[in-house]
């Protein structure tokens, strides 16, 4: 666990120093209205998919806890669901930004943008609930059973309403996907590594953020 | 002599009000300049000051805990 961690640690700071030199460095495709903040497909999206990746850890150590009733396994999903929550709001900030600059204003009533913050919602009453209830076996219980709803709704609000919809977002509602954008595959070399990146740090933070509770609790 | 006058003067108000409809109104675009990259930047720095911010908040929390612990 040590071991992996430090490696996993290591790994992401190698990948997130080649993401963000060759991030700015890197010829991206010209085009209109979108310009250079094309290169923000390097730092928004993978907060999203470290964001899924994390909730789905949150998940999988939810029902683990349901199943095995072992409190070590509670705090590893509150761990990975803190955690996650943080990388949504990034995730949510840098894409308000980039709007502004491109859709021309902070919010639009896009599917995903909308569901992202019934995402970032709903995942904030699960912090509320755990710390409304002062029995420790009640409040593990009650909040991974929420978690297992939680989840659910997110892949509908995120993954599957949007592309049923009309989006401004690349590869919803019918639109084309980045990959259109990225003919000579030159994003690939950078867009991969950062996803991959940003995810191992994410799974880092989480791990830090459980040892922590486990050490000091 | 004063219908020229007048009719100078019209015409140069004309020609001054023509002149400065053509220059774009001055506003504050830096984000907008060198084709948006500091819109990047920008988001860049969202990012290292929210996961900063995290940690400030887990520092504090176990910090907290370790005090509580120890009394």
């Amino acid at each position: 666990m040590g071991r992996t961690n430090q490696l996993l640690a290591v790994f992401s700071f190698g990948l997130l120093v080649y993401t963000i030199y060759f991030g700015f460095i890197s010829s991206v495709p010209a085009r209109h209205i979108l310009n250079e903040s094309i290169r923000n497909l390097y730092f928004h999206v993978p907060m999203w998919f470290t964001m899924f990746v994390l909730l789905s850890f949150g998940l999988y150590y939810a029902l683990l806890f349901l199943i095995k009733k072992e409190y070590t396994l509670d705090a590893k999903a509150i761990a990975f669901n803190e955690t996650a929550m943080v990388f949504g709001v990034l995730g949510l900030l840098t894409g308000m930004l980039w709007a502004k600059y491109t859709w021309g204003s902070w919010w639009v009533s896009d599917p995903k943008l909308n569901g992202s913050a019934i995402t970032l919602l709903m995942y904030g009453a699960y912090f509320l609930l755990r710390s409304s209830i002062r029995d420790e076996r009640l409040k593990a219980r009650l909040s991974n059973v929420y978690v297992v709803f939680c989840y659910v709704m997110w892949i509908v609000f995120l993954i599957v309403l949007p592309r049923m919809t009309d989006s401004l977002h690349p590869g919803n509602g019918g639109n084309p996907g980045f990959n259109s954008y990225d003919l000579d595959h030159s994003m690939r070399l950078v867009f991969y590594p950062a996803v991959i990146g940003w995810i191992c740090f994410g799974l880092w933070i989480s791990n830090v953020r459980f040892k922590l509770s486990q050490t000091y609790a | 002599m004063l219908k020229r006058v007048i009719s100078c003067f019209i015409f140069s108000v004309f020609f001054v009000s023509q002149i400065t409809a053509q220059e774009d109104p001055q506003m504050a675009e830096a984000l907008r300049e060198s084709g948006k990259i500091y819109v990047v930047v920008l988001c860049l720095l969202i990012i290292f000051v929210g996961l900063f911010s995290y940690l400030i908040v887990l520092d504090r929390k176990f910090s907290k805990k370790i005090k509580d612990k120890n009394e």
